[in-house]
């Protein structure tokens, strides 16, 4: 019971991780590649080790324990940190069909692409 | 009992190879700057569940230590690279 319950959470955990990988592969911006890396990025690595938890035998629980609750704390704070770095140094969003709604809340840099959002999307 | 285990754990680990070079890709690849931290914060997730699976794979409870630290390292990695890249605004 206790090792089909283990192995049935790594599986769901590494899961998790595929998906999340194709996701910063696949994905078309730097935004929406955070949103796949951060949350299911943390979820499978959360899972994984909760396996590896119930799995046991190691007695090293506490480790574990702390590993789990510090990525399930960090990641959210991590991913916000670097969504506001990554739009104000000025990377691509794409498919914004109601414009750019911190234009004016932060800087942000100019690059060519920004330039062109703006072109496209003039301030009210 | 823990044979089945630790033969699924290694199976597990050369399918997150798989993520590994996904993640790799994009951070070789990543058009911006912010890109390629973000590839660094999947790998470090990556390198967590590794870690684990392989304290599984091979008995050792030493490898949990490797994956708490590698988990300690992203966060303070990854503030540092954000605050950066906010100064820097992009340019290198």
């Amino acid at each position: 019971m206790r090792i089909a319950i283990a192995s049935l959470l790594l599986v769901a955990g590494t899961t998790f991780i595929i998906i999340a990988s194709l996701g910063v592969a696949r994905l078309p911006d730097a935004f929406q590649r955070m949103h796949a890396a951060t949350k299911a990025g943390g979820i499978g690595a959360s899972l994984v080790m909760l396996g590896v938890l119930v799995a046991g035998g190691t007695g090293r629980t506490p480790t574990v324990v702390l590993t789990i609750v510090f990525m399930l704390l960090t990641l959210s704070v991590a991913s916000q940190l670097l969504g506001r770095a990554a739009y104000v140094s000025g990377a691509p969003a794409e498919g914004l069909d109601r414009g750019d709604p911190l234009r004016g809340v932060l800087e942000r840099a100019e690059t060519s692409e920004t330039a062109e959002l703006e072109r496209e999307q003039p301030q009210p | 009992m823990t044979g089945s285990l630790s033969a699924m754990a290694m199976i597990l680990i050369a399918v997150l190879a798989i993520a590994l070079s996904l993640a790799a890709w994009r951070m070789i690849r990543g058009p911006s700057a912010a890109d390629r931290f973000i590839a660094l914060d999947m790998l470090t997730a990556v390198v967590v569940c590794l870690a684990g699976l392989t304290s599984l794979a091979t008995g050792r409870g030493e490898f949990l230590d490797i994956g708490l630290g590698v988990a300690l390292i992203n966060f303070a990695s990854t503030c540092a690279f954000a605050s950066f890249l906010e100064r820097t605004r992009g340019r290198d």
